[in-house]
């Protein structure tokens, strides 16, 4: 592709032929990546595909077996991540390599390299860079406050600000939207421009088709570690990339279909839930979910969900309130009477609760049956059986694996996943709960793991679906609760929903009304 | 976060003898390097002994520069533990309580306990053994060893069972409640010998003789039952952790307690039923050596067979069958230290030289995989995944 618009300079980063190969897997193979000054170039691809093994790579975190780095047009060596920032590249994380208790400031001076042979910090100097560098990007920040009192985004900010204090040109950010809403992602976005119009290059990595087309000048798709496309935005759109990033065609929209809500299964009234510090997190919150439908809670993450959800499938006690399962009052029962009463759910965090990740896939697919028959009789186990369920569930549910037995910890996120997907969905459900079931899973994961979701409510099963991606929220629910500060702040109806009402909302509260015309207050 | 793809036909899967090394190299290095070690402090403290030079002295006498003492000093030690079925009945029997031993210490590993008071569960065991022992050293010999036997293992799982209960209701840290349990145990044991259970007008404090409680001997002249109880016991452990649901949740406990939760699992109820099942397993060790060797207590009683288990379960990897090895190990040596001792002059106290550097070596068992790049199940894409590189949360 040779339609270049703009002037053509010599790339600040060039990447050539890397290959890097693991035991068994080849992560990286003979990618190619270049990245001219000023310009945002996004690194598309699904999980697995092997960005992050080629960021490291360039961050000097993982050897190449084959190819060269090249800066500014001169070959280069990076030896590790010290090196690699000295040379002015730099990488914002996922999560945040933040402390929460020290300052601004503090957190930009930790570890820098021009401070290494000194004994005392000079906090004056560095807070007047500090000021003049937000200035600059275009957003003020105080240098003394406390990084754990700041949002998100502006922890974001902290982070792009470390890494122009220590004169970054080139700027890694790995899927830096996944925590921050709409609003927060449009005022990251105005950053990053303006750092691009100064002649910094940024390198975005994101599996979001959507931002990519607004943010990117241009967009390089990687699919199983080889580059298999590099489009400009104006010359394509979501399907494209989308086919590109997959394989094939991918249906990016669910098609969610007609619901038809029946009786009341889930009824939850004035549930008041403490979490772990003993805070109270959910402070009275009042929903129905009826069989059939997708009830969807939006809200930025933190604002009580995870214990909201927690106190409905019973691992955690209420406070105060109760909750009814199809009539029966079911308030503080234990998980397992939860689970037996016909309650699936799925957790936010696999990795902690969903699965054993020690533990083989098979022993993982039977965690919440495996004292039943045919499981097991009385204490015995029966590990036949728990076999050949086990290549049933591999099979039905699309479960990429070279056996039943390997570890959990060697799927890939989306196959670990329909794994838990697996083992909740495939039995006679009342409710179905799910927290963030798609989180940091790949297109053709999510599309998956949605359409198991539908069926499993034209099956007539309530469904309660928690996630942090307003997008998955509106194209799920029938019904949206926004949830802020531990209460339900607003039901919407999820066909006609505005997104940028549903996100003042979850921002907001709701304080500013006007712009939430759509929203009825709960 | 990334993984990589696996490559169609290139899968991870090594043969099955590079499998069996990466799970043995470790054990293996750490022995032969104990054994080194060992064979260097042998030779520094040869040299710290000042011996005429062989040309001033009578043929027989010692003298000059031993290099080949090491040689001599472990050529002992394995004739003292294999020389001979003599020999190897007195291994098996060292090895016995061993077994028990880490077997308790590994079952507590799997659920996630660290539980250091085996020591003190062993003590407490054999006290009740010895007890219902001498209550009923006249009985018919069945009904004492059975009931003996049973109030070892009783007394050892209540001895378990309270640091499993606090840890369940306050949160209390099992390694400080069982060691502070230990000292407990040894004042207990020292107290009732010199007490109640004293064999009145004896000059020092020992009980009576179990009598018919005696565990039979039926190999040699010492080799007692508790050998076959001990193999049984691995034998039993193994099924539990990997054949019942009991150990399923045992294991899932120990490996990740939140997804236990999350799977309707009760972990403070598999707790306070592992601690007390583990101090079961050494209260049986105790007895083993109570009903099967001494027959009667001193305030002395007991070796540090209790610390010695925590080696044997670290040297297994927490498997119950590979306890069974790993005892024989430290048995063999302290079957063979005596001859050891006659044989070359080095005292018995290497053998504990020897299980400290096995126990420091396992410890830093990490740095030897790292200098044998030794991959783990999962290295390299772990590398890649940071967030995968979960552990099988074995060892503490």
């Amino acid at each position: 592709m040779t339609d270049e618009t703009g002037p053509i300079l010599a790339p600040a980063l060039e990447m050539r032929g890397i290959t890097k190969r693991y035991p068994g897997v080849v992560a990286n193979d003979g990618i190619s990546l270049e990245v001219r000054p000023g310009e945002i170039h996004a690194l598309l691809g699904e999980n697995g595909a092997g960005k992050t093994t080629l960021m490291n790579v360039l961050y000097g975190l993982a050897k190449p077996d084959e190819g060269e780095i090249l800066l500014d047009g001169k070959p280069v060596t990076i030896s590790g991540p010290a090196d690699a920032i000295a040379r002015g590249i730099n990488m914002v994380h996922q999560h945040f390599m933040l402390v929460p208790v020290l300052t601004v400031a503090e957190n930009i001076l930790l570890g820098d390299e021009t401070m290494a042979n000194r004994v005392f910090l000079d906090r004056r100097e560095a807070r007047r860079r500090i000021i003049e560098l937000g200035r600059r990007f275009g957003f003020e920040i105080d240098p003394d406050a406390k990084v754990g009192s700041l949002s998100v985004g502006w922890q974001q900010r902290v982070e792009i600000l470390k890494a122009l204090y220590r004169n970054a040109r080139i700027l890694v950010l790995d899927e830096p939207t996944a925590v921050l809403t709409p609003q927060e992602t449009e005022e990251i976005f105005g950053v990053l421009r303006r750092l691009a119009a100064e002649g910094h290059s940024i390198v975005f990595i994101s599996h979001k088709l959507y931002e990519v087309l607004e943010i990117a000048d241009r967009i390089t798709v990687i699919r199983r570690g080889r580059v298999v496309g590099e489009r400009q935005p104006k010359a394509t759109d979501e399907d494209d990339l989308a086919a590109l990033m997959v394989g094939r065609e991918v249906q990016l929209t669910v098609d969610r279909g007609d619901s038809h809500p029946a009786g009341v299964v889930l009824e939850v009234k004035g549930l008041e839930v403490r979490d772990d510090r003993g805070q109270p997190t959910v402070r009275g919150v009042d929903l129905e979910v009826r069989a059939g439908e997708i009830f969807g809670i939006a809200g930025v993450a933190g604002n009580g969900q995870d214990e909201l959800v927690e106190a409905i499938v019973g691992l955690r006690k209420p406070q105060a309130g109760s909750v009814n399962l199809a009539g029966q009052g079911v308030t503080g029962n234990s998980p397992r009477q939860m689970n037996e009463a016909g309650v699936a759910y799925v957790p936010a965090d696999r990795h902690r609760f969903g699965l054993i990740l020690s533990f083989p896939l098979a022993d993982n697919l039977v965690l919440t049956s495996y004292y039943r028959a045919p499981y097991a009789r009385g204490i015995v186990r029966d590990p036949k059986a728990i076999l050949r369920d086990a290549a049933v569930a591999i099979e039905r549910y699309d479960i990429r694996t070279p056996s039943a037995t390997v570890r959990a910890s060697t799927l890939s996120g989306g196959n670990q996943q329909k794994a838990v997907v697996a083992r909740e969905f495939d039995r006679e459900l009342k409710l179905l709960v799910l927290d963030q079931p798609t989180r940091g899973l790949d297109v053709g994961s999510i599309e998956f793991i949605h359409r198991q979701v539908i069926a499993k409510r034209d099956a007539g099963t309530a469904v309660l679906l928690v996630s942090a991606e307003l997008d998955e929220v509106l194209e799920m629910s029938d019904r949206i609760g926004v949830m802020y500060a531990g209460r339900i702040v607003a039901i919407v109806d999820g066909r006609t929903a505005d997104k940028n009402a549903v996100g003042l909302l979850m921002a907001t509260g709701g304080e500013e009304r006007s712009a939430s015309a759509a929203a009825v207050p709960a | 976060m990334s993984a990589p793809v696996p490559v169609a036909g290139a899968r991870p899967r090594r043969s099955f003898a590079a499998r069996t090394w990466s799970v043995l190299a470790v054990p293996l290095l750490v022995v032969i390097l104990s054994l080194l070690l060992g064979a260097i402090v042998i030779l520094a403290s040869e040299l710290l002994v000042a011996r005429p030079a062989c040309s001033t002295v009578t043929a027989g006498t010692p003298c000059g520069f031993d290099w080949m003492l090491w040689f001599t000093a472990y050529a002992a030690l394995v004739q003292g533990a294999f020389g001979g079925s003599d020999a190897i009945i007195q291994t098996l029997v060292y090895t016995t309580p061993l077994v028990l031993g880490g077997l308790a210490v590994a079952f507590g590993f799997k659920a996630g306990l660290f539980n250091i008071g085996a020591q003190g569960q062993f003590l407490v065991g054999a006290l009740g053994a010895v007890i219902v022992g001498v209550a009923l050293a006249g009985a018919p010999a069945p009904v004492a060893i059975v009931a003996a036997t049973i109030a070892g293992i009783v007394a050892g799982g209540l001895w378990g069972f309270i640091p499993g209960f606090l840890k369940a209701v306050s949160g209390a840290h099992e390694v400080v409640s069982t060691i502070m349990l230990n000292y407990v145990a040894v004042q207990l044991l020292a107290a009732l010998v010199s007490g109640p259970l004293k064999v009145p007008k004896s000059p020092s404090p020992v009980t009576y003789d179990v009598g018919n409680a005696a565990f039979p001997i039926f190999l040699g002249d010492t080799g007692h039952i508790g050998i076959i109880l001990a193999i049984l016991a691995a034998g039993l452990v193994w099924w539990l952790l990997f054949r019942t649901t009991w150990g399923f949740e045992i294991r899932s406990v120990g490996a990740s307690p939140d997804a236990a939760r999350y799977a309707g699992m009760r972990p403070k109820l598999l707790t306070v039923a592992t601690m007390t099942f583990s101090g079961a397993l050494a209260g049986l060790a105790g007895t083993s050596v109570l009903l099967g060797v001494s027959h009667s207590m001193t305030s002395s009683f007991g070796t540090t067979v209790g610390f010695d288990s925590i080696a044997v379960a670290l040297l297994a990897r927490s498997n119950p069958l590979a306890v069974l090895p790993a005892a024989l190990l430290f048995g063999s040596m302290r079957a063979g230290a005596g001859l050891m001792q006659i044989n070359a002059g080095i005292p018995v106290e290497l053998v504990d030289v020897l299980q400290a550097t096995i126990l420091l070596f396992l410890v830093a068992s990490p740095v030897l995989r790292r200098l044998l790049r030794l991959r783990n199940v999962q290295a390299g894409i772990a590398t890649a995944a940071p967030g995968q590189s979960l552990g099988a949360g074995t060892a503490p």
